[in-house]
């Protein structure tokens, strides 16, 4: 069969490692969202020594997709956190023999999703280095990641966000839509989900004023 | 596993009829020459024989008259020829009204016009595709020229009703275009509610590179193609005359017994999937539907994986996936009638033909049960439901 995909791509795609969920994981994350494209779930369980002790993915994407998810989480296995960290989309590329360039979005996603599941245990394990206390930029920067379902771009890009205050550990979030939406309480969901782990935040307040 | 390769993406091309190529090969190795004027050479003559009797196989089919039968080098041409002639035709800058989910040459063709000044006006589809008459009665005014909305769609098979658009246009004094590629020769068209049509070989077996646009008496229409003095001066170069010849013999070889097959096996695919596949939306109208076209979105999965895996098993489906495409954008086509991107990226497109069989289409159900079944474990969606 012609494929733009390597061998090693295609045989990752048909048959993944590392597939599913860790109930009691130490990190997770979700790149990406159901309405703009492909998405991919990371969970981690890291040992005393900060090093992956297991690691699996779940993918709702295309071939690139599942074979990155399958090739990173067997290159982070093992691995202390700090050299996980720094696996790139190139390093996964170059592991599975290429990946077409134009996939490179799709990859990429689960890249993030293991940055971004070691962030989440740092976060909840209080390990974050340069502790500055959370401003509202960073809230903001933490809600480019919550997708609007209804158009598949963030929140903010969207301006679902009406306005965002931080005092003394207690982040409260106005999202400019009615209570009662569809997507009222999966947005309420994403949003706790980006926030909450962020070392000094104590509490999430989603408040919904739409009409 | 069988060993076979399924093809059901006949949509995108189809195989050629060995009849048609029978049909083809005198006018490559003893009647080759170029149609000449009935004062020229013997050769000549036969040549443009094959040519109009080809004209006249295709005018038939529709109900038109022979010089309403333009021959063009497939649907795009035809359907660029219709919109950049009409416009064209026009004194000053004219206005256009195309649906959302036209297929590329049309829609690609009015962004072009508007570009140059004409002025577009793009209709939305409902849930199924169909466009709204009160809708498009809505948007004609003065200046506008010509309306283009096709007769069935590429990929959800929707068929709009050609004879209440035609009837309004007509009424309103605007000519109407329909893009006829997925229909001709499979769901009747009549000519008297349409002023122009574009039709194509590669979809109904014949060869790749010949189509015609039927161009309805009076309408006035600005040459695209500059070269002699062909196709009654609406269309320059050497006719593609193996090809008109072949177009007709493909014209000539389907019947509506092949059209009920095929409706058959559709429904066959349809009733299946939706039985046997738990979490899945049929693209388009389940009446109103063009005889060899399923559109189905498996939830939870993406497209290009489905489409992959299916591959791999020796079946040819396509999808609607932004993954899959080569712009990376989901199909304007699922997003018109949902605008839902979920909704695009597990969908899936098996379109039929003539060599297809029941037996594959079982075949494509029991590959698609396993293969959706696999990226379902896989993903993170849909858990839920099934818990």
């Amino acid at each position: 069969m012609k494929s733009p995909y390597t061998e090693k791509v295609i045989e990752y795609f048909k048959n993944p490692k590392n597939v599913g969920v860790i109930e009691d994981a130490d990190g997770k994350a979700q790149e990406g969202s159901p309405a703009c494209g492909d998405m991919v779930k990371v969970y981690i369980k890291v040992d005393e020594e900060q090093v992956i002790e297991d690691i699996k993915f779940e993918s709702y994407g295309c071939a690139s997709n599942i074979a990155t998810g399958s090739i990173i989480t067997e290159m982070a296995k093992g691995m202390p956190i700090d050299d996980a960290k720094k696996i790139t989309w190139q390093d996964a590329a170059d592991e599975l023999g290429g990946l077409p360039p134009v996939k490179a979005h799709c990859s990429v996603l689960a890249i993030d999703g293991l940055r971004a599941a070691i962030s989440d245990y740092e976060e909840r394990h209080g390990l974050i280095e340069d502790k500055e206390p959370t401003t509202v930029e960073v809230v903001e920067d933490r809600l480019k990641r919550v997708m609007n379902p209804m158009t598949g771009l963030d929140v903010i890009k969207t301006d679902l966000i009406h306005d965002i205050s931080v005092e003394e550990g207690v982040v409260t979030i106005y999202v400019d839509l009615d209570e009662e939406h569809q997507f009222a309480n999966a947005i309420k969901e994403d949003i706790k989900e980006k926030v909450e782990p962020i070392w000094d935040v104590k509490k999430v307040e989603v408040h919904f004023e739409g009409d | 596993m069988i060993d076979e390769r399924i093809y059901l993406d006949n949509a995108s091309s189809t195989r050629l009829d060995e009849r048609v190529m029978e049909a083809i090969k005198p006018y490559l190795y003893e009647k080759y020459a170029v149609a000449t004027s009935d004062f020229g050479h013997t050769m000549g003559v036969d040549a443009k024989e094959g040519l109009e009797s080809a004209r006249e196989t295709i005018a038939s089919k529709l109900g038109a008259d022979v010089s309403e039968i333009v021959f063009t080098s497939g649907n795009a041409e035809s359907s660029n020829l219709a919109l950049k002639g009409v416009m064209g035709a026009v004194e000053n800058k004219g206005h256009l009204i195309i649906s959302a989910i036209e297929d590329f040459p049309v829609l690609h063709t009015a962004k072009k016009l508007e570009k140059q000044g004409h002025e577009l006006t793009i209709l939305s589809v409902d849930k199924d595709g169909f466009i709204s008459l009160s809708d498009l009665k809505d948007e004609i005014k003065e200046n506008t020229a010509l309306v283009s909305i096709q007769h069935g769609n590429q990929e959800i098979g929707t068929l709009q009703n050609i004879p209440e658009i035609g009837k309004l246009c007509a009424d309103e004094g605007v000519l109407f275009h329909t893009d006829a590629t997925h229909t001709f020769t499979r769901v009747p068209i009549d000519v008297k509610y349409v002023d122009l049509i574009t039709i194509s070989a590669h979809t109904i077996h014949g060869p790749k590179g010949i189509g015609a646009l039927y161009v309805s008496d009076g309408v006035k229409l600005e040459k695209q193609m500059e070269g002699g003095f062909q196709e009654k001066g609406r269309r320059g170069g050497l006719e593609n005359i193996p090809g008109a010849v072949g177009f007709a013999r493909a014209v000539e070889l389907v019947d509506e017994e092949e059209n009920e097959r095929l409706k058959e096996m559709r429904d066959h695919l349809i009733e299946r999937i939706q039985e046997e596949i738990p979490d899945t939306t049929l693209n388009g109208s389940r009446e109103k539907r063009i005889p060899q076209n399923a559109n189905i979105t498996f939830h939870y999965v993406e497209g290009e994986s489905i489409t992959l895996h299916m591959d791999m098993r020796g079946v040819a489906v396509s999808t609607g996936s932004a993954c899959f495409s080569a712009s990376l954008e989901a199909s304007h086509v699922i997003l018109g009638i949902g605008g839902d991107h979920e909704r695009a990226h597990g969908s899936v497109r098996f379109s039929l033909g003539r060599f297809n069989t029941m037996e594959e289409m079982d075949h494509t159900v029991e590959h698609m049960k396993e293969i959706v079944g696999r990226l379902r474990e896989i993903s993170p969606l849909g858990k839920e439901v099934k818990k």
